[in-house]
């Protein structure tokens, strides 16, 4: 008995618990925690200067400090929490999707501001005076020294906490998305891999190969080159990021080779590269994952099997690149690649095309216009910023 | 004691002809009766020559090598022993695990010479046990056979995560009219070629889907499978008679048509 211990590494899926809401709450607990820190910090300032100032009584002008500064920022805050969830609620009504959720309730900094710089002072004063035993004068008493003072750093000290975490905000949101980014950016990289080195391929092609070097080893060999060859380019595909067409087609037949030697008479393949595109760079193994698309889903379902064809053409200044096979086509892959997982290939294709080109190029999935039927994936790609890798000689 | 038989069905020439190379070695006597590259073929070649021993790939263009084994196991006559199945896959860590569980034979490509003698070990020794069936008793193999395909089917079915949404109406076009016919009218659905037949009480409709794809979309709980080609809905079931073959007849309820359920799903109607 054989024991199976491989597994194929699953992407990182998002636990489930991490719902919107447990992220939405944690978003608002870090906040809280940093608001609680930066204003801590600028009461203890603010009661150092003043004690500075007249030299007397530090803990009781702490505890004013505290007083007001906890008071202002408490309004601030509850301020930016309900516009964010006005925001919220707002959206959801609209059925809008929802805007950027780090950022939301920054809309209700200014009122809340301004609701703080009003009544902060007051209510500060107000409990200040419960916890000491002193007595303040009124804060509607502008003539006093002590209350213009008080509202002066007040509403400066607020302005200073609001804006320290603002900035604090935006850095973490830039770290976050740096390293969403990053991950997502490590994720595909995983996903092309895996799609290009896919086990099921890798191990059909050793058993043909197991079989070969019994029958007849010369066309093993060959095989084996193709194989390596395939291997390495796959794995190297990272770090060229682009490569002349020559090569890429190069790479093409490769796979090709080895799929001959699997399908037998089901395949028939036709490359055809023009000699005056040979130099024009491309990104590297671009196609490859299409023309394997042609074969997974087009033609190996298919009992008689079919035709792959790869060309490229100049259209003006546009590189023109075509995949077409003679396979089932769109709406019978479709159900088998439900099936199978999604359409990875193309959608991968596109998402590079989109990467380093933006909206000058284009890759269009059609059913085949003539009667030999299958699937015809066009890529169209600017070649007029792009240089050939090799200056003419 | 006759020569044993065996049908090889592996789409890629190359890894039939070393299959058919590593058995000449190692089992001299078995003949290769026939060697086909995919699903349907194995079916009929399978039904025709009555082999011992079936070398079933499991990705093959047409029916894949489950779908091909359920089809024998719904088609084969009564009388002859069915065929031992060996399902030969390349790589594919889920139905491994199930063939695992269900203690179905088979082999992993490439399939190496210790792997494949163990193998060839067990089904000697399988088709060795076999006694000659009295007339009318139960294949007690098939029977078992049928066990471990019901839950390899089983098995297959999609993760209700990845699964599209349930489908409240059949659109059936015919030339520029869509009938829109309520899943819940719906009596029983049954493949015809590349098309399915929607058969209500009043009337019936075709639709250019496969079985394969529709499936996924029905309420499970109300439509049962009671053959690789047909679904019914339970509710319009009226009676099952239990036939000889281990089929069972069903009656419909609003409609004249008899189903008839394969062995495979004939457990589904006892009584409570």
């Amino acid at each position: 008995m054989n024991t199976l211990t491989m597994t194929r590494p699953a992407l990182a899926a998002t636990p489930a618990a991490t719902t919107a809401f447990a992220a939405a709450s944690r978003r608002v607990r870090q906040r809280l925690v940093r608001t609680v820190l930066v204003v801590g910090a600028i009461c203890v300032a603010i009661a150092a200067i003043l004690t500075a100032i007249d030299g007397k009584f530090f803990f009781v002008k702490l505890v004013y400090s505290l007083c007001i500064g906890i008071t202002c920022n408490a309004i601030v805050f509850t301020a930016m929490l309900l516009s964010g969830w006005f925001t919220d609620l707002l959206y959801r009504a609209r059925k809008l999707p929802l805007p950027d959720q780090s950022n939301s309730g920054w809309k209700g900094v200014v009122p809340g501001a301004l609701a703080a710089a009003l009544f902060g002072p007051g209510l500060g004063l107000w409990m200040a005076d419960a916890i000491t035993g002193y007595t303040s004068p009124s804060v509607l008493n502008f003539n006093s020294t002590s209350t213009r003072l008080t509202l002066l750093f007040s509403v400066l000290a607020t302005i200073v906490s609001v804006f320290i975490l603002q900035a604090q905000e935006r850095l973490v949101h830039a770290r976050a998305q740096a390293e969403a980014s990053q991950r997502q950016a490590a994720e595909n990289q995983l996903r092309l891999l895996q799609s290009q080195l896919e086990p099921h391929m890798l191990f059909n092609t050793l058993a043909n190969l197991r079989v070969l070097i019994g029958m007849d080893p010369v066309r093993a060999q060959a095989m084996l080159d193709r194989l390596i060859a395939f291997l390495r380019a796959t794995l190297n595909a990272s770090r060229t990021p682009q490569h002349s067409l020559a090569t890429e087609f190069e790479r093409v037949a490769d796979y090709l080779a080895l799929m001959d030697v699997r399908m037998g008479p089901r395949l028939q393949t036709r490359l055809d590269l023009p000699d005056a595109l040979r130099e024009l760079p491309v990104p590297s193994l671009l196609l490859q994952p299409l023309v394997e698309n042609a074969i997974k889903h087009g033609l190996e379902p298919k009992v008689q099997g079919g035709r792959v064809d790869v060309s490229a053409r100049l259209d003006a200044d546009t590189l023109v690149l075509t995949v077409r096979d003679t396979g089932i086509g769109l709406a019978a892959a479709a159900s088998a690649v439900q099936a199978e997982g999604s359409h990875f290939g193309v959608a991968q294709a596109r998402e590079r095309l989109t990467t380093l080109y933006g909206t000058r190029a284009q890759l269009d999935l059609i059913d085949a216009a003539d009667a030999e039927g299958g699937v015809q994936v066009t890529l169209r790609i600017p070649t007029v910023t792009a240089h050939p890798l090799q200056p003419a000689a | 004691m006759n020569a044993p038989r065996c049908l090889i069905a592996e789409d890629e020439p190359l890894l039939a002809a070393g299959l058919q190379a590593d058995l000449a070695a190692l089992w001299p006597e078995l003949v290769v009766a026939a060697q086909v590259g995919d699903g349907a073929s194995a079916v009929t070649q399978a039904l025709a020559l009555q082999p011992d021993v079936c070398f079933l790939d499991i990705r093959m263009p047409g029916l894949t090598g489950l779908e091909a084994a359920q089809a024998l196991a719904e088609d084969w006559p009564e009388g002859p022993p069915f065929p031992l199945l060996v399902f030969v896959t390349a790589y594919d860590h889920y139905a491994l695990a199930a063939f695992e569980a269900q203690a179905v034979d088979y082999l992993v490509k490439p399939v190496d010479r210790p792997r494949l003698q163990a193998c060839v070990a067990r089904l000697q020794s399988r088709l060795a046990d076999r006694q000659p069936q009295p007339a009318g008793a139960p294949d007690a193999a098939l029977a078992q056979t049928m066990d471990q395909l019901r839950a390899l089917l089983g098995a297959a079915v999609p993760q209700p995560a990845q699964r599209p949404p349930l489908l409240d109406v059949v659109q059936a076009q015919v030339g520029n009219l869509v009938h829109m016919v309520p899943v819940s009218e719906v009596i029983y659905f049954e493949a015809a070629d590349k098309y399915v037949r929607v058969v209500t009480a009043q009337r019936e409709h075709l639709i250019r889907t496969s079985l394969r794809e529709l499936l996924p979309q029905l309420d499970l709980q109300r439509f049962w499978q009671i053959h690789r080609g047909t679904v019914v809905q339970a509710r319009c079931i009226s009676t099952a008679r239990r036939e000889g073959s281990g089929k069972v007849t069903l009656t419909l309820a609003g409609h004249s048509d008899k189903l008839t359920a394969s062995r495979l799903y004939a457990h589904l109607f006892k009584g409570m």
